[in-house]
Order: structure tokens, then sequence, then C-alpha cells
């Protein structure tokens, strides 16, 4: 759940200039950023995991540097996790992200810039609140997404309580040891949460239709 | 230099627009031509949201663009009006107002909200949502959003393109409104003859991307030379009048250079100057007065051009008084048997209910 929490926040932050940078480019390397912030979608999480423990371990030089000047190892640590998910979920917040900027056009922006507003006033006063929408299935899609996944995480964190311990990774310990009542119950609490969580996004959604344009 | 001048080049897809012209600094300058020519991508120029465009811009000696840098649109105190209206969908119309002058009192400029608002009629709509209103009052909310920036030239993109005749003609007298109350030269797109009759002070002429006409609005929509610009069947000229009366019969009394005209009635003050575009085309001539007509306007002036087109029709310019002129346009049979030629006496035969509402415009000096 933390990991989830934290993983948004730091797609948010990642993710929004990406997108915002998507849908405004005429450059030639969109195509290329575009296919590589999809890669997640496509591979499976194994193959992901593999690469970020390779990149990621303290023999690699990313990890060694990391471990040069933190002292911890990003491999088969919670910072380690947080790198791994952020990666992994990136498609989930910057594709909603770019669809809701591409909607919104140069119209309202260029309207604003008419106004006196200048290039981060026009986005955080317009573009961002006309992307509300965007920003909230961004941030859904992205949190239950990193909830529930597993491959990447036993590939890069291992399962260390207290650590790198996720709910999805209990449930298959769960299993693997036949303690079905726990599995049950731990199972029954995230398909709650999704639940509630998406109920909650498409009644917002329903009740504030804010419409682009 | 006081005023907008401008001298660029913009290379698009299938098209080159070059510019070089100075533009008055106050009043409404039309900037006219057909659907293509290029004015849009001008007024987006001069308001620096085309980058590409190449050469200088300068606003009252200010370098706006040129060789020494590039002043983004947010800091050239500029207000645009849209075709469309562009309202902020998660604003109030009041928020929407508010936006633009919050910005405008931190750059150091002063709008007069209540003044705007009355202006343009906006005091019933301040709650309402962009998404609840019709064409015509988004327009109206868009141009006060425009003024609220206290802008130093306000840019205007045929902003009654996207309407219907009959919020159009709502519409125009709000504009009429801002060219002679607000003090701030406008810069106005449009394709259509009748809004540029009405409204502007000076027109320049674009065609295929490059100035073809500069001048006065009554000398060149009473020039025969620049009807085929206009499009034949709507050149004309615009006449300055003055509001003599309202009949009962629902036609109003102006007088003008040269005689009198009834026009369908309209609401203006007695005494108010208004001025009143007559299509060439609805414009019979004759060489004696006429009697037993049932058009109802008569008006003498002397016959000072003449001016063969590629069709059947000439067109005919007669000027009434000091500085008026009427533009007829007769078959060229009828020039011959009528044996018209400059200097002569000749009258004007206009048919009242050929003047439409919208061609009668509110005061302001031609």
């Amino acid at each position: 759940m933390r990991l989830a929490g934290i993983s948004v926040v730091i797609l948010l932050i990642i993710g929004t200039p990406l997108a915002w940078w998507l849908a405004q480019t005429r450059s030639r390397a969109k195509v290329a950023v575009e296919a590589i912030t999809a890669l997640p979608l496509v591979l499976p999480p194994t193959v992901l995991g593999f690469y970020l423990l390779v990149l990621l371990s303290p023999n690699s030089m990313l990890g060694g540097a990391w471990r040069d000047v933190t002292g911890t190892s990003l491999t088969f640590s919670f910072t380690g996790l947080v790198v791994a998910s952020v990666l992994y979920s990136l498609p989930f917040t910057v594709q909603p992200l770019q669809a809701s900027f591409e909607a919104i056009g140069r119209h309202p922006m260029e309207a604003a810039a008419s106004l006196g507003a200048g290039p981060l006033d026009r986005f955080f006063t317009v573009a961002t609140p006309l992307a509300l929408r965007g920003y909230l299935t961004a941030m859904v899609l992205s949190f239950a997404h990193t909830l529930g996944e597993f491959g990447v995480v036993l590939m890069v964190g291992g399962n260390i309580p207290g650590q790198t311990k996720v709910i999805s990774i209990a449930i298959y310990e769960h299993v693997e040891t036949l303690e079905y009542a726990q599995a049950h119950l731990l199972s029954a609490i995230l398909l709650g949460i999704s639940f509630v969580v998406l109920i909650a996004v498409y009644a917002t959604n329903r009740r504030f239709p804010v419409h682009a344009g | 230099m006081s005023g907008l001048f401008v001298d660029i080049t913009l290379d698009l897809p299938g098209f080159h627009l070059a510019v070089t012209q100075g533009f008055a600094p106050s009043g409404l300058t039309a900037v006219f031509g057909p659907s293509g020519s290029g004015k849009s991508s001008l007024l987006r120029v001069i308001a620096g949201l085309e980058a590409r465009a190449q050469g200088r811009v300068s606003f009252d000696g200010q370098p706006w663009q040129g060789p020494n840098g590039f002043i983004a649109p947010h800091r050239r105190g500029i207000g645009y009006v849209f075709q469309e209206a562009r309202l902020f969908a998660h604003l109030s119309v009041a928020g929407n107002l508010a936006y633009a002058g919050r910005r405008a009192r931190k750059a150091g400029r002063q709008p007069d909200c209540a003044a705007i608002v009355a202006a343009l009629g906006l005091e019933g709509l301040l709650t309402r949502r962009p998404s609840g209103l019709s064409g015509g009052e988004a327009q109206r909310v868009a141009m006060a959003r425009a003024l609220m920036t206290a802008p130093r030239l306000l840019l205007m993109d045929e902003p009654l393109s996207a309407l219907d005749d009959v919020a159009k003609g709502a519409i125009l007298p709000y504009i009429e409104a801002i060219r002679d109350d607000m003090q701030v030269p406008v810069i106005y797109v449009s394709h259509s003859v009748s809004e540029v009759a009405r409204l502007a002070h000076h027109i320049v002429m674009l065609e295929a991307g490059q100035v073809r006409r500069v001048g006065p609005a009554q000398d060149i929509l009473s020039d025969p030379a620049a009807a085929p610009a206009f499009g034949i069947r709507a050149a004309g000229s615009v006449l300055r009048a003055q509001v003599l009366a309202h009949h009962d019969d629902g036609l109003s009394e102006l007088a003008v250079s040269g005689g009198r005209l009834l026009v369908p009635g309209f609401a203006a003050a007695i005494g108010a100057e208004v001025r009143v575009r007559i299509a060439a085309q609805d414009v019979i001539l004759s060489r004696t007065r006429p009697e037993g007509l049932s058009a109802l306007n008569v008006l003498e002036g002397e016959l000072t051009d003449l001016r063969q087109g590629q069709g059947p029709g000439v067109m005919v310019r007669l000027r009434m008084g000091a500085d008026q002129d009427v533009l007829a346009r007769i078959t060229q049979r009828s020039a011959r048997a009528l044996g018209l030629a400059p200097g002569q006496r000749c009258f004007a035969v206009i048919k009242s209910l050929s003047i439409a509402p919208l061609d009668v415009g509110g005061s302001g000096p031609i």
C-alpha cells in the first residue's frame, strides 16, 4: 500500500511533464519515446524485472553509484521497489494524461497566453483543471496497477517482511503454503479496495463532467 | 513610431504570407480578404502565436519581434478575440473575466470591469458556466474577457463568423461600442463586406498573402476598382447619415449629402450619426429625376467614374456633396442606352427595403 502511494506521487511528478511533452511535441523522437513508455504494457513482468535487477544491482553502474552515495542497495530494498514500480506503471500514468492534454488542444492555451498568462501559469490554471479527469484516471490506474503487480516486485524486491513484502506477494505466499483463509482475506481486501476506488472515480466523473475545449 | 508596424514573411505549406504594413494608431482597421488570403495568419503573427514567422513586428516603437528577440504573446499587452469564443470551461463567466483582469493588473494595466460588463451587457450572465451560453453570448463574454486585459491593441479574428444573422445583428452594436468608447486600436479580420462596411475606419485588403490595397474605409468601399475584390455582388458604398425622424409606418428617415433616405426602422436617437451601406447592385440610375416610382429614395449626384469589368456589368460612381460616393452596378447595355459619361448629373434610385437592418450601423466617425 505504501509502495503504491509513493509510486503514484512520483509517477505524477515524472509523468506530467512527459505526457505534456508528448502531447505538444512535433519532434520525431516522439514515436520512440511513446514506444519506450508503452513497453511495460507488452513485456512480461519477469523480463522487465530481470533487466531492472541487472540495472539496479550494486554491480552495475547505476546501482553501484547509488550504493556509493547512499550506502544501501537498490535491489531487494524498498527504494528499489519504488523505482521498479514507477517504471512498470509509467504507461498507466502517461497515457491518460497525454490523451487529456491532447484533447484540450492548443486553443485554450493560446487564449490564456493572449490574456497575459505565462507558460507555467497557463499550465496550472488552464491545462491542469481541464485535464482533471485525466489526472484522476492516471492516479487510479497507476495506484491499482502498482498495488496488484507481482512479477517485477518478486524479481527486484524479493520478499523481505516489513521491507519489500507487498500484498500480492503475500497472497501468493499464502497460497503456496496452503493458507487459503489468509489468501481469501487479503484477496477480498484487494478486490474491495479496487472496486471502491473505481466506483468513486466513475461517480466523480459523472458528477463533475469536465469538458475540454 | 506610433501604432503597429509589421514587416514579416510566413511560409506555410502551400502558402506564403509577405506583409509590410503600418497600421493606424487608433480606430478600427479591417483586414479584409477572401478565405485563405492570410488574414488570420497575419493576426496570429501580430499576436506572436506564429513562431515560424520571419521579420519584424513593433508596436508604439517597442519591438515585439525582430533581430533583437521575440516578446512572448503574454507580454505584448494584446487582447485577442478568436473565431470560437475559447472560454475556459472550468471557470464561470465572472471567473473568465477575472482571469484576464488579475493578470492585467499584475502587468500594471487597469481594466474597468464594471464598464466592460455594462458595455457588453453581461450583468445577467456572470454566474453562468460557458457550456450554458448561446454562441452570441459566449462571443460577447470572449470580447469582454479580451477587454479585461486592458489591451494596448485589440485583435479580433472573425468574431462573428460562427454566428447566425440574428446573433450577428445583436452583437454588432457591442462591437461598435468597443470601437467608439474603449480608446483602443482594433484590428478586425473579416471576409464579410457588410461587417467591414459597418465597422471599419481603415481597410487593409489582403489577397493571396499580399496587401493589395490600403486606405480609409469609405474611399476603398466606394472605389469601383476595388469592387471585384469585395465580390461584385457584395460591393457597395457607405454613406454617413444623420437620423432625422422615425415614422409611424416603420421607416426611419436619414439625411445624407445629396438628399434624404428612408430605410427600414431602427433604434437610434434623433440627430445621431449613423452609417448606411448601399449595395451597388441595388442602385438604379436615371438621367432625369424619376417620377411615378415605388422606390422612395432618389439621390442626386455627379457621375465621376465608369468602370467596366469582365462581365456584362459596369460599376458607376456618383459623387454626392463634398465627399460622399454612391456605387451603382448596372449593365453595359443600360450605360450605353443612357449615354452615361463622367461629369453628368445623375439620379440614384434606391429601394428602401433593399437596405437590410444589418446595413445600418451605429455612430462613430467613419
